[in-house]
């Protein structure tokens, strides 16, 4: 009780010492803030409302709106997006768990063995982070298409697996260098051998990067659209992100059908940011500075 | 920073049980096909070594597939897709680095802080697409938010579709793209900041130093590492620029919004020229590893 009456006191004090400089800056930030909301509000309210009416009035205006959902059902069944999602689903699941089992187990050799080329194998990790999917998506055509792979969704699970392991490396071996070694050298002189050690010790005390590193991943491909547009082109293989596209016509645009769809499809990520938000900010500051 | 760690020396059959299942999915569908592009680029239909490939797309001069259009510069794009990629470096960079610094200061003093960043970071979880969807949708006669404010300022000149002028088509690109990515530098940064001890700022307070100073002269050079780190980053995230432009111009009006990587998959997918797209695929490779090999030095430096 004592404790708590302190806290009050305190922040009333402070309550009290706010200056105009704080005032200042609170505003600012939040205006900020306000601006960068703007455009998905915009995006939304031209989704629940006829595009004629958006048109004539602006979606800022809700003088007799007339509210509906009938973009959302059009674009979901009569476009083609919840196909899309079906398919975005089918291959962002196991192309996100798969890169990171596989990545977990390279930087675990990376992050505890000492063998030759460790370094250049780390070095090579950080390197593919930075190479562009355009560059290897010609070979890449024309071996998808001898394994008859192309215009697959296996085809596309494998290649994100893939691409995902560079960076998932580079990111779960920096988390595994700050993990204190000595449970695992006490397993090691029981006689543990170094898989049980990996499978029994490290995946487990490994769960937070673990998660963060699915979010990040499972938005990635998600949000893919290059890889999709070069090896899918059945618009029934089509993902969300290429559904969403050819939403839009060449000259006339449909904002009400097109805000509706847009939305549709940045939903699941977004669902899964707000669940898993610390996993998906610590993984982002660890992805991108090396502090795991 | 971790203490140097030693490192075991293990029996080889226990190092390739734990790097062979990751290595092989990763040479078969990632560096074979780096290799491969490499190869394409250098080599004419008959396998035969040419640099005709490089050569003609350096000189290609249709606005859609230039690479540099130089003779148009003083007037409005296409100025060629390697050019509008340096542009859009030299807007977007210095923008959402500084933005994302100066607001994560800021943040400290701020009430509803995490609301504020969550806010921010939404642009990082959309994808590409869908985010130059709504930057066209801002930039949009009629429904979106800049050319209606900008006309009701009295900007009448701008109050049109911006993506569909070529003078105007790739600064809202740019400018999109800041909305977009400010997310990532604010949350670089604000995680150094809030490490930062707090006495050091403190102890300036006390001596006098004013909130400026402050910045300027303590915060900045203290999160320089988060600030390189978001530099790398952004400069890498610039030049594979893709998603954004197919989805909101797709390079138009007249070739005046191609970024590089869309100039590549023209190359592929309209012309079936696979050696030319491969050159392109190649000097935009290049361009990425000034970024990257800054990194490298910086990660080997702090130590392993």
């Amino acid at each position: 009780m004592g404790g708590k009456e302190v806290t009050v006191r305190r922040r009333r004090r402070r309550f009290k010492r706010i200056s105009p400089y704080v005032i200042i800056i609170n505003i600012v930030a939040w205006g900020i803030a306000f601006v960068w909301l703007l455009p998905f509000i915009g995006l939304f309210m031209t989704s629940i409302r006829p595009y004629s009416e958006v048109i004539i009035k602006g979606w800022w205006n809700l003088i007799g709106a007339h509210i509906s959902f009938h973009n959302y059902a059009s674009a979901l069944f009569q476009h083609g997006i919840a196909r899309g999602y079906l398919n975005s689903f089918i291959i962002a699941i196991p192309a996100s768990i798969i890169p990171v089992f596989l990545a977990a187990m390279c930087a675990y050799a990376l992050a505890r063995f000492s063998f030759p080329l460790r370094s250049a194998l780390f070095l090579l990790m950080i390197v593919l982070m930075a190479v562009p999917q355009q560059t290897m998506v010609i070979p890449l055509f024309f071996l998808l298409k001898d394994l008859h792979l192309l215009n697959r969704l296996y085809g596309l699970i494998l290649v994100h697996s893939a691409w995902g392991i560079a960076w998932i490396t580079f990111f779960m071996r920096n988390f595994f260098n700050m993990l204190p070694k000595e449970i695992e050298e006490v397993a090691l002189v029981d006689g543990a051998s170094y898989w049980t050690i990996f499978r029994k010790i490290v995946l487990p005390v490994s769960l937070p990067a673990i998660a963060s590193a699915l979010a990040i991943q499972f938005t990635w491909v998600w949000s893919d659209f290059f890889f999709a547009l070069m090896f899918l082109y059945s618009p029934s293989k089509w993902v969300v992100t290429q559904r969403v596209v050819t939403l839009r016509g060449a000259y006339y645009v449909d904002w009400g059908l097109l805000s509706a769809g847009s939305i549709l499809a940045m939903l699941p990520p977004l669902i899964l940011y707000a669940a898993l938000q610390k996993y998906y900010l610590r993984g982002m500051v660890g992805w991108a500075t090396g502090k795991g | 920073m971790p203490p140097v760690r030693k490192r075991r020396r293990v029996k080889w059959g226990t190092i390739l049980f734990f790097l062979i299942p990751p290595l092989v999915p990763l040479s078969i569908f990632v560096i074979y096909p780096i290799i491969g592009t490499f190869y394409l680029s250098f080599v004419n239909d008959h396998n035969q070594f040419t640099l005709n490939n490089y050569i003609s797309v350096i000189q290609q001069t249709s606005p859609d597939l230039a690479l540099v259009l130089l003779n148009n510069m003083p007037r409005p794009p296409p100025w060629g897709a390697l050019i509008h990629n340096m542009v859009w470096l030299a807007i977007h960079l210095p923008l959402v680095t500084f933005l994302g610094l100066a607001l994560a200061y800021m943040l400290k003093v701020v009430y509803g802080r995490s609301i504020i960043k969550s806010i921010m970071f939404i642009g990082m979880v959309v994808p590409m697409v869908v985010g130059g969807l709504i930057i066209r949708f801002m930039f949009e006669k009629y429904v979106g938010v800049v050319p209606v404010v900008l006309g009701a300022i009295g900007l009448k000149s701008l109050a049109r579709s911006w993506t569909i002028y070529p003078d105007t088509a790739l600064f809202a690109l740019i400018l999109g793209s800041v909305w977009l990515w400010t997310g990532f530098s604010l949350t670089i940064h604000a995680a150094a900041i809030d490490s930062l001890p707090n006495s050091y700022l403190e102890a300036a307070k006390i001596d006098g130093a004013s909130e400026w100073q402050i910045f300027r002269k303590i915060v900045i050079p203290l999160v320089k590492p988060a600030t390189l780190t978001v530099v790398v980053m952004t400069m890498l995230w610039d030049l594979k620029i893709f998603g954004i432009v197919y989805a909101a111009t797709m390079g138009g009006p007249g070739g005046a919004s191609t970024v590089l990587a869309l100039v590549m998959y023209w190359y592929f997918a309209r012309m079936l020229a696979y050696h030319k797209a491969a050159a392109v695929a190649v000097i935009l490779t290049a361009i990425t590893m000034i970024p990257i090999s800054i990194f490298i030095r910086w990660v080997m430096r702090r130590g392993r």
